[in-house]
């Protein structure tokens, strides 16, 4: 058993390394910019609501509609429809670099949905209250709005991530590289299992690991708890 | 001086129409009063007060305070009258992931303060109202009281003449609901806020108001010194208000 794994690991050891990291580039770069565009779309979706803080109805149904719609589409299909976008505007359709632009597409409506729903859940009357201060409408978003909502944001953040990596194994359908590409290539095409298994047990710590730093920053920073 | 004449607001109702929350409301509050309005459930009570610092938009009247009309400020105009009118609320809306400190402070933080300026008034602030020694704390490890406390260590942040409270003691039991009125009352002593205060509670204005008006199914019955309306009610709804305390009693 031992030798067996040892066997394995100096054949296949680099390459599962190698492509570990790329997945973990893929989830980092696309968790980074699906957030610098999607948190101020959700924050907008969320305040442009008509009980929120600036209502603009039309605004907030245009900015929901096309939300929809880059969330109605399955990511596979999202991705080989941009393929000759992806290619224009990164030089590569595949490899990490093709990858990222569809994943950062597909994730960035996810995320808008994901902030708006944490911010929903804000008190109304803490938002009322600073209202009634006089506080402007980024004023309430910085200073109410945001940080109210960060213990959500945070557990918002890991499903988000999660998503992401999920999304990263199918971008190995055509060859994006990392741990979903590498079950395909070796698992699926070469026919060997163990490495479909080491990549999917690769994936499953992962996400462990993401889940459990999330949840626990969270209990964390969150002052609702009594200590 | 705020006075208040011909006030209406009406609310837009799902599928076309409006819906009278108040109308034709004729108040006038004096500088220092403690000033009480009383009726049941949904007789207008907090539309009336939310007018005042437009949170809502009247629908038609004026409100006039130190005779400059307010109902048609805009902008920063609106900004700076809210910053200098103080609002306590019912469930008492403090941020939870904010110090009890940092949440008294909020108001001049909003306003522009700089921070040794807002620390020192935040801190000030919590020692007039008991709480000098909890400034770290959050408002989830204090009680119902002490977090109503804060909210009015709060509301007095920019130094307003007005304070708005809107039924803030309905949460709150008898015991605790009499040291909040008390607090109100020494505000109102020592600084000469004038105060508006929401109750459905009688015994509320009987211990702290000076003034009260009577507001049933959206109008004002009737206003006046509290000793006179509570020695000779005129109305249906003032008797039954009355008639709970003695009931109780
Ligand atoms: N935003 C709104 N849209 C439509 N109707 C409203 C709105 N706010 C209040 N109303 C209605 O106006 C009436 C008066 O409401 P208001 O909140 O002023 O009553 P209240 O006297 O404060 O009652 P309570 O003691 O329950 O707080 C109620 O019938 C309420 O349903
Ligand atoms: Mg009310």
């Amino acid at each position: 058993m031992l030798e067996a794994l040892s066997a394995f690991f100096a054949q296949y050891g680099d390459l599962l390394w190698q492509e570990t990291i790329d997945t973990l580039i893929m989830v980092t770069v696309t968790t980074v910019f699906a957030y610098v565009l999607g948190l101020p779309l959700g924050v907008l979706l969320n305040i442009t609501r008509p009980d929120g803080i600036w209502p603009h109805k039309g605004f907030n149904s245009v900015v929901g509609w096309i939300t929809n719609l880059g969330r109605s589409l399955p990511f596979l299909i999202l991705m080989i429809l941009l393929l000759d976008f992806t290619k224009l505007l990164v030089g590569t359709k595949i490899g990490v670099l093709g990858a990222i632009p569809p994943l950062i597409i597909s994730a960035t409506p996810f995320v808008a949905r994901m902030v708006e729903t944490s911010l929903a859940e804000v008190d109304s009357g803490v938002q009322e209250a600073a209202q009634s201060m006089g506080a402007t409408v980024p004023q309430i978003v910085f200073k109410v709005l945001l940080p109210e909502a960060m213990p959500s944001l945070m557990l918002g953040g890991s499903i988000s991530m999660v998503t992401i990596l999920a999304y990263t194994a199918i971008a190995g359908v055509i060859g994006a590289g990392g741990l979903g590409d590498l079950a395909i290539r070796y698992g699926y095409n070469r026919k060997v299992a163990s490495m479909m298994w080491a990549s999917v047990i690769i994936l499953v710590i992962m996400v462990q690991i993401i889940q459990s730093v999330f949840s626990l920053l969270s209990r964390k920073i969150d002052k609702r708890i009594r200590l | 001086m705020i006075k208040i004449q011909g006030l209406t607001k009406a609310y837009p109702v799902k599928g076309g129409g409006t819906f009278t929350a108040i109308e034709g409301i004729d108040l006038t509050v004096h500088d220092g009063d403690i000033f009480g309005i009383i009726g049941m459930s949904g007789a207008g009570k907090s539309t009336l007060v939310r007018c005042i610092n437009l949170l809502e938009q009247p629908t038609q009247g004026s409100i006039q305070i130190d005779g400059i009309e307010v109902t048609a400020a805009r902008g920063k105009d609106l900004l700076a009258l809210r910053r200098k009118i103080g609002m306590v609320f019912q469930k008492f809306n403090l941020l939870m992931q904010r110090t009890i400190l940092d949440n008294v402070a909020l108001p001049l933080e909003i306003a522009g303060v700089d921070r040794a300026a807002r620390e020192t008034r935040a801190k000030e602030l919590l020692e007039l109202v008991g709480l000098g020694d909890q400034g770290s704390k959050y408002p989830a490890q204090l009680s119902g009281g002490q977090q109503q406390r804060v909210s009015i260590a709060r509301a007095l942040a920019n130094h307003p003449s007005l304070i708005l409270c809107d039924e803030p003691t309905s949460a709150l039991d008898s015991l605790t609901t009499n040291s909040i009125l008390k607090l109100l009352r020494d505000i109102n002593r020592q600084l000469g806020v004038t105060i508006i205060i929401i109750t459905h509670e009688i015994s509320v204005v009987e211990k702290i108001c000076n003034r009260v008006a009577v507001i049933d199914s959206s109008v004002i019955v009737e206003q006046g010194d509290v000793a006179d309306i509570m020695a000779h009610p005129q109305e249906e709804i003032t008797k039954k208000l009355l008639g709970e305390v003695s009931w109780d009693a």
